[in-house]
């Protein structure tokens, strides 16, 4: 048997809240576990109401928060014994993410080039200008784009469509073994966001990226995942094939998530 | 069937137009270091709103909804300037005439406001009571006591627990406070209520429960909304006559029902073919290009550079409203010619 790409391991996160007499502790998430496998490349969809759990999920995976129990392993590898710079680098060049408001995660200020630039010095062999901007041009390209139409572009030109685009361009520089996406779609324009969940398909299908999708509209969800699983207050509630957990729920939270689910009457 | 679910609605309205919107162009015009800048937001825009009738319009970001609100409601700030035509309320010709002194006594009375974000309208160090006091007290002829008791009972309408009057807003959650925002927005009985995005920071739990809420208020009252947001699932879901903005023009309006099942304009062709749907496989597409800078929008049809249908005409010539079923107005050469 191969390891597993990505194995989540009875994972639970408790946050503190309050002060030095009142401490609460609140179970963000609480015991879940999941695998990806590394040969088979899929889309795994985490589904979930707002304060579910599922971005803290999301930051345990990307080594952005340590979990208070259980394990997160990538590659065998177990995230918090990765030590040294050397490691950390490593592990962030192979799991990459992607963030919900493509407006807030470009600073303003810069031109959007200068981050493929940056990524591309840190996570691949790119030492000089040249190498670096081919980088992110053989990057752009993937997503439907090009180094001519981004280069000294700032991130107010470009509509959300085309920056999330240049996000998940981004994100494909150092060749990632696994996305997060954490609510990619939400923030993008109606006519635009098929092409975003398109891309995804693409990824996984062509270049064998798997991708965690996180999000909370179920339709896209049964539009591109392979396999879901629903969380409900930290906990997960229902797991399974995307088409046959989401055609036919089970759990009592599951059954309301698709009867909310608005249906354009046709 | 359709024709039947067509006259249905026509016969409750009884054709009583409450709010109509006639040739209304807004710019934003600013000069900076002697370069005048022009942003045609909302420009040319022509429809009506019917007693009782929830009127939905859905459009992408930057393509001017909430610059036609603002106008609408006749709240407007430099730089934002009406170019041409008029708004009038079936409570108030012209609005956008009237003094600021009688818009304050219009407002609230006859026509509200539910905004985006819910977090925003209460003020964040008082109690959700004294919002209340604020907004709504003297517009309604009431003692104290006899206010507080109409409260109560207003909440209770949107399943609120009136203990929440007496907590802050950040001890709320989203969707209760969004249920408040409502409750304020309705507790004078307004003639016209008007929804900016009331759902979209919520869960789809959450956000299914509020707009039944919305419409059950609207049908209790017999008012009239105008909802707007970007999801045509939520229109689906509560509009009964649709309007399709796109770059600052309306480009095609209809019965919901209608317009989901035979879309005419390109434009709403994809946006409906384009919604994902449960236990449906087929391959849907983004379309091709970005939404225009409304600084710069392109000549003739603002839509062709992006459409699949256009024609050399598109690029000239902007294509006029023209009706080609019941209460079903499409702009575009393609479809009229």
């Amino acid at each position: 048997m191969t390891t597993p790409l990505l194995e989540v391991d009875h994972v639970t996160k408790d946050y503190v809240r309050g002060g030095l007499f009142s401490r609460q502790n609140v179970r963000a998430v609480c015991d879940v576990s999941f695998q990806i496998d590394s040969e088979k490349p899929e889309i795994f969809t985490i589904i979930g109401e707002s304060g579910s759990g599922k971005s803290t999920l999301a930051s345990m995976i990307l080594n952005l928060n340590q979990p208070s129990e259980g394990t997160v392993r990538f590659l065998g590898n177990n995230l918090s014994e990765l030590r040294s710079q050397e490691d950390r680098t490593r592990f962030m060049a192979q799991v990459q993410p992607i963030f919900q408001n493509p407006f807030e995660a470009f600073n303003p200020l810069k031109q959007l080039d200068h981050y493929l630039f940056m990524t591309a010095r840190r996570f691949t062999q790119a030492h000089d200008d040249e190498t670096a901007m081919r980088c992110a041009d053989a990057a752009l390209v993937k997503v439907g784009l090009s180094l001519a139409e981004v280069r000294g572009r700032y991130a107010h030109e470009l509509s959300g469509g085309q920056l999330q685009r240049i996000a998940v361009a981004r994100a494909l520089i150092p060749s990632p073994r696994l996305i997060v996406a954490d609510e990619p779609v939400s923030m993008v324009d109606a006519s635009l966001r098929m092409s975003i969940v398109n891309l995804f398909k693409t990824l996984r299908d062509d270049l064998g990226i798997s991708i965690i999708y996180i999000t909370h509209d179920l339709a896209t969800a049964y539009y591109i995942s392979d396999r879901i699983i629903i969380m409900q207050h930290g906990k997960v509630v229902e797991a399974g094939e995307a088409k046959t957990v989401l055609a036919n729920p089970q759990h009592e939270y599951s059954k309301q998530l698709k009867n909310a689910v608005l249906i354009p009457l046709i | 069937m359709r024709s039947k679910d067509l006259n249905s609605i026509k016969s409750d309205h009884q054709s009583d137009t409450v709010l109509s919107v006639q040739g209304l162009k807004a710019y934003y015009r600013t000069t900076h270091f002697g370069v005048n800048r022009e942003v045609k937001a909302v420009d040319g825009v022509d429809f009506q709103v019917q007693r009782n009738e929830i009127y939905g319009l859905a459009g992408e970001s930057s393509s001017g909804k909430t610059t036609l609100i603002k106008t609408i409601a006749a709240a407007l700030k430099p730089p934002l300037e009406i170019i041409a035509g008029r708004v009038d309320f079936a409570f108030a010709p012209d609005i956008l005439k009237m003094q600021s002194s009688d818009l304050d006594d219009l407002r609230w009375r006859h026509l509200s406001y539910i905004v985006q974000g819910s977090m925003s309208v209460f003020n964040p160090v008082r109690r959700i009571r004294q919002s209340f006091v604020d907004f709504a007290f003297r517009h309604i002829n009431k003692s104290r006591p006899e206010f507080d008791k109409l409260l109560d009972a207003h909440l209770a309408r949107v399943k609120l627990d009136p203990g929440i009057l007496n907590a802050y807003p950040h001890e709320l959650s989203g969707g209760m406070r969004q249920r408040a925002t409502i409750a304020l927005a309705t507790i004078c009985r307004p003639d016209f209520i008007i929804a900016d995005e009331p759902t979209t920071a919520l869960d789809v739990i959450v956000q299914k429960n509020v707009l039944d809420m919305i419409k059950e208020i609207q049908k209790e009252m017999r008012s009239s909304v105008l909802l707007v947001t970007h999801d045509l699932g939520v229109h689906a879901h509560v509009a009964d006559r649709l309007g399709i903005m796109y770059a600052g023009r309306i480009v095609e309006e209809g019965p919901t029902q209608t317009l989901f099942r035979n879309p005419r304009h390109p434009y709403t062709t994809h946006l409906i073919s384009s919604l994902p749907r449960i236990g449906d496989d087929t391959m849907r597409k983004g379309l091709e290009g970005a939404p225009p800078s409304l600084a710069s929008p392109p000549n003739g049809c603002r839509f062709h550079p992006r459409c699949p249908l256009a024609m050399e005409r598109c690029r000239h010539e902007v294509p006029a409203m023209t009706t080609i079923g019941t209460e079903h107005r499409v702009a575009c050469f393609a479809i009229t010619t």
